[in-house]
């Protein structure tokens, strides 16, 4: 068998390869000598065999064949054998092999051998890749070449033992004598490699770290080191850039800053020679700046002095206008950093900070945003903000999404009118639109909805953005949804801020429905405008046309829009007498912390949102006198606030008028219908109605009575108690007509004493046909806590025969179960 | 602590890796992978650190070789820029004018020097020429040990 090629030979050939095929069937071929070198168990041969196959290793390729191979080369007596065979153990084999355990005898011998040399391969090995098992049986080895006196032994023990108690970190304590005396050694290795090992023991216990601390006093022995490294003259060993071992430096200073977290005495011994590190370290290269860096992260974590605290920021500050861009990026992420405890200090380079969005940069840009969105407060959000939507527009599209979040956020906390609020979200949606996130648009909504008197100047902001722009697909969703909401405001001209637009109410509808047949829609943008379309149906007087363009959707493919056109399509046809209600102005919505649902308020457009607290709530759309009427009737006080559940798909307009009848007395929890938005319904009422169907058969049967009979109209009640709550009465009442006329648009209306609570549900239809042919139902529960006699004030009203009928009565005929 | 060491030249090639963490063949591989298409992807002047998982990568370009490492996020950036000039420094002094082709010629004498520096993600030297010593020391071994032929 010819002697295998030498290594170099083997690179030199491979690298002719033209192709990646030749390559691997160099490569392949040299895979099949070796193997069979392997198998002939050719000592004379083996190191350069394993030397190949690291080459090919490297380049991509299997060598696990040649595991054992490195353990028969590391039990060789040759020193070149151990050296390739201990190169070959670090690269191929690790902790997951079998083969790794069978190490540990070799190395055990070899760190006892007569050659340093040996003795430092195995160091090496183990403290780069050796095992938790392999630490625990040769721990004791290495504890004993830590107290030895040859330092190029001493150096790489300490490493070792740092690695020794990552891994098995219980082993921690016996390691602890042989530092007694590490950092009195001259050798700048040992030192290195002792500071390494001590900063590693104080990080991982607590108990260690105090007892450096209090019994070994490592401060005064670092600062001491640390003192005559900076004033030590020239060194050539150590010299880098005119600075004394700028390795060791740092080390130390991370050791200190260990020392010192938390603890006045410690921090205070360092104090004069951080003060000095940070004063006369030469800043002109790299090396200077590394030592700067970390004494400022030092000065930061320990309990400096406010002076101290001061230097470092400033350092930062300087950092900040160095040309070097690593030591801008290492400024930024430390002011980062330090801008929670330091606020005001970093707020004094808010404009080197707010320069470096514009570098060309793209960690620095985004450390620059993070830090200047950090920096934002009351008194800079306008010229702040001025430079962040700048940053806005320019940047690259990975920055978008983050920054427009952070411009919200900022204008919500801060904004110092709401003009200035709206303008700012206006501009983020139009410059970045695409990028927002999907949670900013209901979010938004909420914000427009809540700012009452911006209503028209928004609206008629966002129509315009429209006719420029509709790719951008949530200022698309909140521009329709204001649109379908203020339509109105828009067409009317009412805007105050600006030069209110002429539009007719075609212009308007052609947008929207432009919006449903452009393909830059997304399926849930067409949502938005149809349900847009539908609310101006209330607003506009251009009901037919918009009539035409919902029938046309309810054969749509997308379901979501076939659904929403059918019903709306029913709205029209069959529930016309509710499309007012159900459509109209939107309440404020008050924000919840939680994602619970939100709690509604009853307000309409025109009158100013009320306060949690007041339960005074104005409403316009029924005068008051026929209220009051009704308070002198039942004497007084004793009226009590209907509540209204809403049903999430058919909410009764009837409630609205009742509550409109009730004037101006106080409401808890009125609610309003609303398609779309989550409902919370007050807790007692629902308590049955959740968990239980209304109507229980199993409940004990209450006699049906006649409550109201006059002109024909007769109205029955029938009782069923709702299960569990037994306080709850649920009445169900039936409408018949006698007369030979439908009686239409008919509205029932109840009012209770104040220690009762009412909820009417919706009506059946609102025509009560002639001669009996059908009746009217409705439900009405009845909460009464307090087992008082249950009375009841009703008010119909109806068109009979062309002329409207109005009726007011009292019941006082509830049979005692109903409420006792 | 460093995490890794790699060394690959423009075209991504591998020419050096130090691990000091275990980690399967694989993943190594995935890492080698996303540290070069990063590394080489930055444009000219940019700074040397980036972000990857929960590791700082600093890497610096020297003639056709790329020098990354992967670090701790406590470690102090700056410092890692000094180690890797460092190395180079010590393979300059070792090869004379060291050139990439040095490196893949002598893979072992390099990963030999790596360990005389550094020595489970630390560095063990500080001084240059204590480390040249001892590579010239070994060196000397490993002639005296060997018969008079050459690998």
């Amino acid at each position: 068998m010819p002697a295998p090629i030498r290594l170099r030979e083997l690179i030199r050939t491979i690298r002719t390869a033209r192709t990646q095929a030749e390559e691997r069937e160099m490569i392949q071929k040299e895979c099949a000598a070796i193997r069979s070198s392997f198998r002939e168990e050719d000592n004379t041969y083996r190191c350069r065999n394993v030397a190949k196959l690291l080459y090919m290793h490297m380049l991509g390729y299997p060598a696990h064949f040649g595991q054992l191979e490195c353990l028969k080369l590391i039990a060789s007596q040759k020193f070149t054998d151990k050296r390739i065979g201990y190169l070959g153990a670090m690269l191929l084999l690790d902790e997951r092999q079998d083969v790794h355990l069978l190490m540990t005898n070799c190395i055990k011998n070899d760190l006892n051998h007569s050659t340093q040399y040996v003795q430092g391969l195995a160091l090496c090995t183990l403290g780069c890749m050796g095992s938790s098992e392999m630490c625990r049986d040769l721990a004791g080895e290495v504890e004993k070449l830590l107290k030895t006196s040859n330092s190029y032994l001493r150096k790489k023990a300490a490493l070792c033992a740092v690695h020794v108690i990552r891994k098995v970190p219980e082993l921690m304590e016996m390691f602890l004598p042989a530092t007694k005396n590490l950092l009195s050694e001259k050798n700048h290795g040992v030192l290195h490699t002792s500071v390494v090992l001590l900063t590693e023991m104080c990080e991982r216990s607590p108990d260690m770290l105090l007892h450096f601390r209090k019994v070994c006093l490592l401060v005064p022995q670092l600062v001491r080191i640390l003192k005559n490294l900076i004033m030590s003259g020239y060194s050539p060993e150590h010299d880098v850039s005119g600075i004394s071992d700028p390795f060791l430096q740092v080390r130390i200073l991370r050791l200190l800053r260990i020392l010192g977290r938390s603890d006045d005495d410690s921090s205070e011994a360092m104090n004069d020679i951080l003060a000095q590190v940070a004063t006369n370290t030469e800043t002109s290269k790299n090396v200077g700046n590394a030592i700067l860096y970390e004494t400022v992260l030092t000065i930061m974590d320990i309990k400096s002095e406010s002076g101290l605290r001061v230097l470092a920021i400033n350092i930062l500050g300087r950092f900040l206008l160095n040309n070097d861009k690593n030591i801008r990026y290492v400024a930024l992420t430390s002011l980062l950093k330090t801008v929670q405890t330091d606020h005001n200090a970093v707020q004094r380079h808010r404009s080197t900070i707010v320069d470096c969005l514009k570098d060309l940069d793209v960690s620095i840009k985004r450390r620059a945003m993070e830090l200047s969105f950090a920096l934002v407060n009351g008194n800079n959000i306008r010229g702040m903000m001025k430079e962040l939507l700048y940053f806005l527009d320019s940047c690259d599209p990975e920055f978008k999404a983050d920054c427009a979040s952070g411009v919200f956020l900022a204008a919500e906390k801060y904004a110092p009118s709401k003009r200035w609020h709206i303008d700012t979200i206006m501009r983020v949606l139009t410059t970045a639109g695409s990028y927002v996130r999907d949670d900013s648009v209901p979010n938004l909504i909420q914000l427009i909805t809540n700012s009452v008197e911006m209503h028209a100047y928004t609206v008629q902001r966002l129509y315009k953005a429209l006719l420029d722009d509709i790719s951008q697909q949530p200022l698309v969703q909140v521009s329709s949804w204001c649109i379908g909401e203020y339509g109105d405001l828009l067409v009317s001209g009412q805007c105050e801020e600006e030069e209110p637009i002429q539009v007719t109410e075609d212009e308007v509808l052609d947008v929207l429905e432009g919006l449903l047949v452009s393909n830059l829609s997304t399926p849930v943008t067409r949502g938005y405008s149809l349900t847009a379309i539908m609310k101006l149906s209330t607003r506009f007087s251009s009901v037919n046309r918009i009539k035409k363009v919902v029938s046309i959707y309810s054969s749509s493919i997308d379901v979501e829009l076939q659904q929403r056109a059918v019903e709306y399509n029913a709205l029209f046809k069959k529930y016309d007498h509710m499309r007012p209600a159900l459509l109209e102005r939107m309440p404020i919505m008050e924000k919840t912390a939680s994602n619970g649902p939100t709690e509604i308020m009853q307000t309409n457009g025109e009158t100013e949102p009320s306060v949690p607290d007041t339960k005074h709530l104005p409403l316009v759309t029924q005068p008051a006198n026929q209220a009051n009427d009704l308070l002198d009737l039942l004497g007084g006080n004793d009226v009590v606030p209907v509540i209204q559940t809403t049903l999430p798909t058919k909410p009764a307009s009837a409630g609205g008028e009742l509550l409109d009848l009730l004037g101006d007395l106080s409401l808890s929890g009125g609610l309003a219908p609303a398609p779309s938005v989550p409902v919370s319904q007050p807790p007692f009422l629902l308590d049955g109605l959740s968990s239980q169907p209304l109507f229980n058969d199993t409940s004990a049967a209450i006699p049906p009575m006649t409550a109201y009979s006059k002109n024909g109209l007769k109205i029955e009640f029938t009782f069923e108690r709702a299960n569990p709550n037994p306080n709850i009465a649920v009445i169900t009442i039936h409408a018949t007509n006698t007369t030979e006329a439908d009686m239409t648009e008919f509205v029932f209306q109840a009012a209770v004493p104040k220690t009762f609570q009412l909820q009417l549900l919706s009506p059946s239809s609102n025509i009560v046909p002639a001669l009996n042919q059908g009746s009217v139902t409705q439900v009405i529960r009845v909460l009464n806590p307090q087992k008082q006699q249950l009375r009841m004030r009703v008010k119909l009203t109806y068109t009979h025969k062309g002329s409207p009928v109005q009726d007011l009565a009292e019941v006082n005929n509830f049979p005692p179960q109903s409420w006792q | 602590m460093m995490h890794f060491l790699l060394l690959f030249s423009r075209q991504g090639k591998l020419r050096l890796q130090k691990w000091f963490t275990p980690i399967p063949e694989r993943e190594k591989k995935k890492i080698v992978r996303d540290m070069t298409t990063m590394v080489l992807g930055r444009k000219p002047r940019s700074c040397n650190f980036l972000h990857w998982k929960d590791l700082k990568i600093v890497y610096k370009k020297y003639a056709s070789l790329y020098f990354c490492c992967g670090l701790d996020a406590e470690e102090n950036e700056l410092l890692a820029l000094e180690v890797l000039h460092r190395y180079v420094e010590l393979l300059d002094k070792y090869f004379g004018n060291v050139c990439e082709l040095d490196i893949i010629f002598n893979f072992e004498k390099a990963y030999f020097i790596l360990d005389e520096f550094l020595l489970g993600g630390e560095v063990q030297e500080t001084s240059k020429q204590v480390v040249s010593r001892s590579i010239e020391a070994s060196d000397m071994l490993q002639e005296v040990s060997e018969r008079p032929r050459s690998r």
